[in-house]
């Protein structure tokens, strides 16, 4: 597999031009001759004048026990859509995917959701509940559930089912960071949820699980033993250090593949029983109104999706000549096999490189890079997993679906590329 | 020195303790390379006698949920009149005096019939399946701001109210434990399990287009311009 994403990286720039060239004029992106410009009239002051931190000293060690960003990647932020919830302790945010590359998400931009704002909670006051159809129930604290064998980690993507949701009618956000951004990936740090089942002792009537948060909207789901027992972790570490607040500090449960909702943070309690809840996430939110008015439940796999992060309305071009085409592919129901990009809107499709790990339910990164002559572009890009799922367009999911479903929205995003970079969300025929 | 020294004995005294997992660590390295992610977890080793039992009453404490079947319901009733009084002011101020909804705040009556129209009203008369999801929400996470405030007996009357508010029981009505499964939300029967691997079976395509895919030219339907709402005002690139 990995022979079959060096073979297609090989493939140079200019087969993939000819191949739009081949297209017609909405397709075209030309060739340039590839020759630096001459040198300018006068020097670039920047190298001829000794700048400040040049000369001066900077800050010592310790200034910043714990770092952040340089100051000049302030705008690297999560960002809401006020209008979008009644107020900020019940709402959203959105990952700023225009500004990250590779394939893991920084903490800090992790997009947020919560339903009663950020529990803050003191570890040594956590305590985790094991209950139902149990030999025993169990209670752990933060330190027992350290000390359990099997720690492991792991790579996964947590997307909100409701990630799009707001474009079933129509191209509405003009911005891969609000029509996409409900996403985050990053490294896992916990136990296998199944360490602590068998701990307890799963009865043979068990057939369902329920996590629990600890904060005040006390988040239930109900999830499928096999599920629970397959790959959940209950986890306290991401990307190396403990979980943030608004990620569920200082405990949450990782459902890899399946929609965000279930990864319940400040997990508190798991309840075995043989039956599901259906509880308020799984019948009034989290089901898919279809346009008959029946509505499809326990839709928990998140189906294969990409989007170009850049250029998209975030990030326009500002070059004629070589740029960088890149994009986030990923699927729940396993890994991505391969990412297709098109630049004439869906008539001609070149397949990307792929660069960095391809993980099994995990963010996988591709890039495309081009010449740009200042035509208009219609980008599109469609992910394929190993399951042979193809990402659909929005028209074909919209057949099936309607408009009304809300969530699970993965169909193929178009940006449109004026002549001056301008990068717009548009929809097409 | 002490200091270092101190550091050796601590570290004398780790690798001491270490030596079991040493061992282990050993064996381990004999094993094939690295799991793959995709395979499923190991078996869990022999129980290992963490944590330690609950107390009945812990368990109590935390286990609130009910389920459809009635199971998880606390002893007790509340009737509409009650649950009228505590709804208006407890919950009516973010979801209307008729649970309308004041402003943008969820809508908790109304929009019967509306679920196939272009704008479906989803309340818990027009949409939910059952009425135990209700009360065990009620219960767990409001009054918004003020969870697990409301008594058994209150929660009890509060759902009541509400279903009186979507005209599913009469004004004079009290709900019970042991009544509780007489009320049958209308829209029940519309939910059906994920089937998207047979209805969306043809998004499962062995070889997608790639050339020649579209025998027109693509034309813009849509923008995000038109109904822009995007946060953020953006001015035109500049490209060199
Ligand atoms: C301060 C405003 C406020 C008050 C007061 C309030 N709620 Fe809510 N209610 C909310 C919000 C916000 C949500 C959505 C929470 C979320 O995002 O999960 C909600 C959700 C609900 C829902 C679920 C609605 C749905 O469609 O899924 C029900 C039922 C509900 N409230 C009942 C009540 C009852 C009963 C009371 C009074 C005891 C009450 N609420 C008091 C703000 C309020």
């Amino acid at each position: 597999m990995t022979s079959k994403f060096d073979d297609s990286a090989q493939r140079s720039r200019r087969a993939f031009l000819r191949g739009a060239a081949a297209t017609g004029a909405t397709a075209a992106l030309a060739t340039k001759a590839a020759a630096q410009a001459a040198a300018p009239g006068k020097p670039d002051p920047l190298i001829t004048d000794i700048q400040d931190w040049n000369r001066t000293l900077g800050p010592g060690v310790d200034a910043a026990p714990y770092g952040k960003p340089s100051p000049f990647e302030k705008h690297v932020v999560r960002r809401n859509v006020p209008w979008l919830t009644a107020d900020a302790i019940s709402s959203i945010n959105f990952t700023p995917l225009h500004e990250l590359d590779g394939v893991i998400t920084p903490n800090g931009v992790c997009f947020e959701r919560h339903h009663s704002g950020v529990a803050e909670i003191d570890p040594t006051k956590h305590r985790l509940m094991i209950n139902g159809l149990v030999d025993k129930p169990l209670i752990f604290t933060m330190d027992d559930l350290k000390r359990m064998p099997g720690r492991i980690n792991r790579p996964y993507f947590l997307e909100c089912a409701a990630n799009g949701g707001m474009e079933w009618r129509g191209a509405q956000l003009n911005g891969c960071q609000f029509t996409h951004g409900m996403i985050h990936n990053v490294w896992y740090t916990g136990i296998p949820l199944k360490t602590l089942l068998d701990e307890a002792g799963v009865k043979a009537s068990g057939k369902w699980i329920m996590p629990e948060g600890a904060d005040s909207a006390a988040m239930t789901r109900s999830i499928p033993i096999e599920k629970a027992m397959q790959d959940c972790i209950v986890a306290w570490g991401m990307n190396g250090e403990a979980l943030r607040a608004e990620q569920g500090y200082p405990l949450r449960i990782v459902v890899p593949g399946w929609e965000g909702n279930m990864w319940v943070k400040w997990l508190r309690r798991i309840e075995v029983g043989d039956q599901p809840w259906h509880h308020r996430e799984e019948t009034s939110k989290y089901t898919d109104l279809l346009a008959d008015g029946r509505s499809r439940r326990f839709t928990w796999i998140m189906d294969a999706k990409s989007v170009v992060t850049n250029p998209s309305p975030q990030a326009p071009l500002r070059h004629k000549g070589p740029n960088v085409l890149t994009g986030l592919a990923w699927s729940g129901r396993g890994s991505i096999r391969r990412v297709d990009v098109s630049v004439d809107g869906g008539r001609n499709w070149q397949t990307a490189r792929i660069d960095g790990p391809v993980s099994p339910l995990s963010l996988t990164r591709f890039y495309i890079d081009f010449d740009w002559d200042g035509r208009e572009l219609l980008i599109q890009s469609r992910a394929m997993d190993n399951t042979g799922y193809v990402q659909p367009t929005k028209d074909e999911l919209r057949k099936v679906r309607g408009t009304n479903s809300i969530y699970h929205n993965n169909g193929i995003q178009t940006w449109l590329v004026r002549g001056n970079g301008e990068t717009e969300n548009v929809e097409i025929s | 020195m002490s200091r270092f020294r101190n550091l050796l004995l601590a570290a004398t005294g780790v690798a001491a303790l270490g030596a079991i997992p040493v061992a282990t660590q050993a064996q381990q390295t004999q094993r094939p390379q690295a799991q793959s992610q995709a395979q499923a977890m190991q078996p869990a080793a022999k129980k290992t006698g963490l944590g330690r039992i609950a107390h009945p009453d812990e368990v109590k404490a935390w286990d609130t949920d009910v389920r459809p079947d009635g199971h998880g319901l606390p002893p007790g009733s509340g009737s509409v009149k009650a649950g009228e009084e505590l709804y208006q002011t407890q919950c009516a101020a973010c979801h209307g005096e008729f649970g309308e909804s004041a402003g943008r705040w969820p809508m908790l009556a109304g929009g019967a019939g509306s679920l196939n129209r272009e704008q479906p009203e989803k309340t818990i008369g027009s949409f939910w399946p059952y009425a135990s999801t209700a009360f065990d929400y009620i219960k767990r996470a409001m009054p918004y701001g003020n969870s697990r405030s409301l008594s058994d007996d209150e929660v009890y009357a509060i759902t009541a109210y509400v279903l009186f508010l979507n005209d599913l029981v009469k004004e004079d009505f009290t709900l019970s434990k042991e009544n509780f499964l007489t009320v049958k939300l209308p829209n029940q029967g519309t939910f059906y399990d994920d089937d998207r691997e047979t209805t969306e079976r043809s998004f499962w395509k062995k070889e997608p287009c790639m050339k020649n895919c579209k025998a027109e030219p693509a034309k813009i339907t849509g923008r995000a311009r038109m109904l822009d709402v995007t946060p953020d005002s953006k001015t035109g690139p500049k490209v060199d």
